[in-house]
């Protein structure tokens, strides 16, 4: 009977959790989802499936919208939604890779951290605490200055900003774990430090670490718009929503579409993104967890 | 005060110098030692080993990294921070110029965002669960999770463009008068407190209700008070503390919100300074208004968690 429900069990047992989980999101929930995935399917096929090229241009400039151009066209008279759409491979592609990194790169060394001696724990901690005494705005704006602005450096500076903040949450939930009993047993079984990390702690922790990834996802895109409001972000050509916004700022007094357009992305995007995480079970409970 | 609580303090004061002095080895390696060698960047293709020298020499590249931090340092601390790379002006002079207008800003938001958000956090408590509550929580979390920009030129659009009430740009130069000083200022404080406003009415919200919800409250209610008296009198004394760290908190979101700001309605601050600098990549501009802005959020934060100390009884009278 035991062995069976150890070989049966916890696939099963992943796939109804999953799905009682599903069960909790309301509209609200499910309408996230669904704004999510349309981005996300534009960033990934949108660029093969727009007959028009970004770069084409030469038609009239901030025509407004039409049959032919959906979303009128910008200020060198480019299709409007084929900007927005490539512009959606760079804000979520930029940001997506970003968060992943930070996440994960925190998540790791909050493990290491939680399950080796004090003194890692110690040294990790104060070191990312420097990270947080700057402002991330002021720490972007130092990268660029230092190191020019390109996709890869976005990424990067992204990354390093957030890290600290993923390492935070995760330490406090690993830690938590950590004093648990079956950590213990563990590690009387004569497991190693890896072991406890990724098999015990890791599974454990790594609900919240979700929610954790969707918040700071938001983060990062609202850091990377910013930025390349400013024109310090994606360079052009190449476009993401916040310098789309930048380009075609001189339509603001007319409301043209061109630049209501990547703001509307934008705000869908974050406001989606905070929708789903709204709607995690659990999530009340963590929130009084993390204070 | 005793000594304990004094203790704390005086541990999160140092604490917070100590987090400064690490900032500047960040601000500096960063800036100054990561990219590379600056001269090389600036000659480009016609660097002969001669002229690259010479200008090593001429912006002190020619001493190791450590010696430079420390002399920087040193600058820094005496009030010399070195000349514009673009301008070749005085830094200090370029941010002295700046530095009222920015502090202007943030003053008049702070005093305009306070009131307001601690009205809204509060009365969003007391009446939880309400319409109210939930409208106002919602329009505070769309506002959250949009970009400053984004609120910024939709504001642009409501007020200047649609209804025509305010000048787009801001110019402090021409303050002569109060109701030039309101035109002047209303888009970047509308724009900042829509932000402010909304983080701080979050967290004033959550740390009265931390406080509504504690077995105290409940005994008040059971022996009759009025819901006036329970909040005012009973309810916010207990939540000064974590109202006080909210503020504090919530304004240093204000040093990030005042980089969009400025630079959106061309308003002749520090922000803006700093944004050009980047721009031109103006190295000793950038690092003089990156410390500048760091001590300032260092400031505010550890302000927030002082208060926190004090504000807790059980820490001051002991």
């Amino acid at each position: 009977m035991s062995t069976l429900i150890h070989n049966g069990s916890p696939r099963r047992s992943a796939m109804r959790r999953w799905r009682a989980r599903l069960a909790h999101f309301g509209v609200t929930g499910w309408l996230g989802m669904a704004i999510i995935a349309f981005w996300a399917a534009a960033a990934a096929f949108g660029p093969a499936l727009m007959s028009q090229s970004g770069d084409l241009g030469g038609g009239d400039v901030f025509a407004p919208m039409s049959a032919a151009h959906w979303l009128g066209t910008d200020y060198l008279g480019r299709d409007m939604l084929a900007r927005v759409v490539e512009g959606a491979r760079y804000t979520v592609g930029v940001a997506f890779v970003a968060t992943l990194l930070a996440s994960g790169t925190g998540t790791l060394l909050a493990l290491l951290a939680a399950a080796s001696g004090r003194w890692i724990d110690g040294t990790l901690s104060r070191a990312l605490d420097t990270l947080t005494a700057v402002p991330s705005k002021m720490f972007a704006l130092l990268m660029v200055a230092g190191f020019g602005s390109s996709v890869h450096m976005l990424i990067a500076t992204a990354a390093i900003i957030y890290v600290p903040g993923s390492y935070r949450m995760a330490r406090a939930l690993a830690v938590n774990i950590n004093a648990l009993d079956y950590v213990t047993v563990a590690r009387a079984r004569g497991e190693g430090t890896g072991y406890v990390m990724l098999q015990e702690i890791l599974p454990n922790i790594s609900g919240p670490m979700l929610a954790d990834f969707g918040l700071r996802f938001v983060y990062v895109v609202l850091l990377l718009a910013s930025l390349s409001f400013l024109g310090l972000g994606v360079q052009p050509p190449a476009a993401d929503w916040g310098s789309l916004v930048r380009e075609n700022i001189e339509t603001l007094a007319s409301g043209g579409a061109a630049v209501i357009a990547p703001s509307i992305a934008i705000a869908s995007l974050t406001i989606a993104v905070n929708l789903v995480i709204d709607n995690l079970p659990g999530r009340a409970a963590r929130e009084r967890g993390a204070k | 005060m005793n000594g304990l609580l004094f203790r704390l303090l005086a541990q999160r004061i140092g604490l917070a110098c100590l987090s400064l002095l690490a900032v500047s080895v960040l601000v500096f390696a960063v800036t100054g030692v990561l990219p590379g060698d600056a001269a090389q960047e600036q000659l480009g293709q016609e660097a002969t080993p001669e002229s690259l020298a010479a200008l090593r020499a001429q912006m002190g590249l020619d001493v190791p990294a450590p010696q430079r931090y420390l002399h920087w340092l040193g600058g820094l601390l005496h009030g010399d921070l070195g000349t514009s790379s673009t301008t070749q002006l005085p830094v200090a002079g370029l941010i002295a110029s700046r530095l009222p207008n920015s502090l202007l800003l943030a003053a008049v938001t702070a005093l305009f965002s306070v009131p307001i958000a601690l009205t809204l956090g509060i009365s969003a408590a007391v009446w939880r669960g309400s319409w109210f509550d939930r409208g106002a929580s919602t329009v505070a979390v769309a506002v959250v999770s949009v970009p400053e920009f984004l609120v910024a030129t939709l504001a642009v659009l409501v007020f200047a463009v649609q209804l025509g009430w305010l000048p787009a740009l801001s110019y402090v130069s021409s303050v002569d008068s109060l109701g030039q000083l309101l035109r002047a200022f209303a888009m970047p404080v509308l724009t900042l407190s829509c932000v402010i406003v909304a983080q701080m009415m979050r967290m004033t919200r959550a740390a009265v209700i931390d406080q509504l919800e504690a077995p105290y409250i409940e005994m008040v209610r059971l022996k009759g008070a009025s819901p006036l008296r329970t909040v005012l009198a009973h309810a916010l004394p207990n939540a000064v503390g974590p109202i006080a760290n909210a503020v504090a908190l919530s304004l240093s979101y204000l040093l990030g919100g005042v980089i969009i700001v400025e630079t959106i309605f061309n308003y002749p601050g520090i922000a803006k300074l700093m944004v050009d600098g980047v721009t031109q990549r103006d190295i000793p501009l950038v690092q003089a208004c990156a410390m500048l802005f760091c001590a300032g959020y260092l400031a505010l934060v550890t302000t927030a968690d002082l208060c926190g100390i004090v504000a807790n009884p059980r820490l001051r009278h002991r």
